[in-house]
């Protein structure tokens, strides 16, 4: 295969997009797959699964350790997509990138780490009433155990953040720690002015950027923050593979996390001198091939162009609201921000009053891939009113016409249920 | 491939609709138990009323998918008036009827002896909902009113 080649005037060619993912070429139920559901994961184009069979097929041994060709190798591509990854998000230094899981233990180890060496009872940390469970429950987990205050930063009607009191609510607190785009309701916060806010109250911020790194083109330096977690999956990366990014001179403050192999400098039957960044914090053997493949997804979505990307979506999104309404009219909500300016690609959808999960199974039997279910965000579910919603989530591979059959999908369903006996 | 007429029996669909023994009882006397479906997000609270051994009131509350409510729904009717000992059985019956022979997905352990005791209690129209085990996501959906059954008979025979 070849990299798309990067040009932000013109439209993305999906199709030879979608040629790059093999799992897109499947059935299901009969029908071609249609692929909505990106937010929970993105599909992986051949580059990153090439990748992770050459890496097992050709240089395969451990890292930062051997001293033998192969072991050079797998090393020196490791600390590659280090570097990329970093170029990728705009930080100053490589050794401040550190590679996780996933997102959600990029944010306990900043719970665990930084929040427990700096927070004690009469804390407060801030965070927003649109986050995914991975940016609430570690703080909770922390609350109980130090009694640090949690404050929840409120919504407007239309899902976006109320900034109204935000200096009011920032006033003692330690750590801003909010979502750059939600996976319920695609808002895209301000996070500069989050940033700035937080700053100028004497906080860090955290950013989970997870729902919003696979989108749009990222500069922590530009956002000025202090500790981002993304995750590796949700950008044409492998599963289990995700990354913090935090200020150097924070970082070197903070404890190690876990402990263990990688970690350290010496070690005596007294004591340990741990590493230096990044390796401080990535004890025992790293997720190789799935550093290198996240690596090769960075490639990809460097060769496209993140401007284009989200350029992409800002077209698709504004189709599918447009089109979606104009012919469901009542019949369905869509919650979120209206305008693309302030969303991405993420549509949770309340369907006439046809359970999520009940939509959902009608969408399968026609090949659509939706989620149904609370979206890990049960506090913000309350909040909307809803025990559920359907999302559809666009990417880089979706086109018009994915949205054109998730429309006569949701009319089938509205059809399907309402032949049936009241 | 399993179509959507073999998950959503009429049947089904009407209990969804028009619920049977929908809404809470005063506790006490009635015991409350409740259930969550961390997957979907589903909540259902199972309010029962145990006199002499006896299930002499009963009802359900909550929200929930068609699978899952009607679910609850006809799992009122089959148990309500029934002793303790003739809810289980009717319990055990459903959830034999709900397992994947051979490939059970969570792994465990399937008890086949479960079989014979489940065997000769007639299931009536919850034969209906026979057809989920085709759509093992939904699985979950059709025994969350049970497995929250369960635990409130344990709880309020305590």
């Amino acid at each position: 295969m070849t990299l798309p080649v990067d040009s932000t005037d013109a439209p993305l060619d999906t199709a030879a997009i979608k040629a790059d993912f093999p799992l897109l070429n499947r059935q299901v139920n009969d029908h071609q797959i249609v692929y909505l559901d990106s937010a929970a994961t993105s599909q992986k184009p051949r580059l990153v699964i090439d990748t992770l069979d050459r890496y097992y097929e050709e240089i395969n041994a451990n890292v930062h350790r051997g001293a033998y060709h192969i072991a050079e190798l797998a090393t020196s591509a490791t600390e590659d997509a280090r570097a990329r990854i970093q170029r990728f998000i705009g930080a100053p230094s490589a050794s401040e990138v550190i590679f996780t899981k996933n997102a959600t233990e990029a944010i306990n180890l900043i719970a665990y780490s930084w929040g427990r060496a700096n927070l004690n009872e009469g804390d407060a940390i801030l965070i927003t009433a649109l986050e995914h469970h991975a940016n609430i429950v570690p703080w909770q987990q922390l609350a109980s155990e130090r009694g640090v205050e949690i404050r929840w930063l409120p919504l407007t009607d239309d899902g976006r953040l109320d900034l109204t009191d935000l200096d009011q609510m920032l006033d003692g607190v330690s750590l801003f720690a909010f979502s750059a785009a939600s996976n319920v309701l695609g808002t895209l916060t301000p996070v500069r002015q989050l940033a700035d806010a937080a700053h100028e109250a004497g906080a860090l911020c955290l950013v989970d950027a997870s729902q919003a790194l696979p989108h749009l083109p990222t500069d922590v330096t530009a956002w000025d923050c202090d500790f981002m977690a993304f995750t590796g999956h949700k950008m044409c990366g492998p599963t289990g593979i995700g990354v913090l990014w935090g200020r150097a001179e924070l970082l070197d403050a903070m404890p190690p996390f876990l402990g263990g192999g990688e970690m350290i400098l010496n070690v005596t039957r007294e004591g340990f001198i741990p590493n230096e960044l990044p390796w401080k914090f990535e004890a025992g053997t790293p997720p190789i091939a799935e550093i290198i493949g996240l690596g090769a997804a960075v490639s990809y979505l460097e060769a496209i162009g993140m401007e284009t990307v989200r350029a992409h979506e800002i077209a698709l999104t504004d189709y599918a609201l447009r089109t979606l309404n104009e012919r469901h009219g009542d019949d369905l909500v869509i919650h979120g921000p209206t305008d693309t300016d302030d969303r991405g690609g993420v549509l949770s959808i309340c369907y006439r009053d046809i359970h999520p999960h009940d939509l959902s199974q009608v969408l399968d039997q026609r090949g659509i891939c939706v989620r149904a279910g609370h979206h890990c965000a049960k506090p913000l579910m309350k909040l909307l009113g809803v025990g559920a919603t359907a999302r559809a989530s666009v990417y880089i591979y979706n086109d018009e016409s994915d949205v054109d059959l998730l429309s006569d999908a949701l009319a089938e369903a509205g059809e399907f249920f309402s032949h049936q006996p009241a | 491939m399993a179509g959507l007429e073999d998950l959503y029996r009429e049947i089904i669909l009407d209990h969804y609709r028009n619920p049977r023994n929908r809404g809470e009882l005063e506790t006490p006397p009635a015991h409350m138990a409740e259930g969550f479906n961390p997957l979907c997000g589903d909540e259902i609270q199972v309010f029962l009323h145990v006199d002499a051994d006896k299930i002499c009131d009963m009802s359900i509350s909550g929200q929930g998918c068609s699978i899952s409510q009607s679910s609850a729904s006809m799992m009122t009717t089959a148990v309500l008036g029934k002793t303790v000992d003739e809810a289980r059985q009717v319990i055990r019956a459903f959830k034999v009827m709900m397992s994947i022979h051979g490939d059970d997905l969570d792994g465990s352990e399937h008890d086949h002896s479960d079989e014979s005791v489940g065997s000769d209690v007639s299931l009536g129209d919850l034969e209906a909902l026979r057809g989920v085990v085709k759509f093992p996501v939904r699985i979950k959906c059709a025994t969350l009113a049970w497995n929250t059954l369960d635990q409130g008979l344990s709880e309020a025979t305590a």
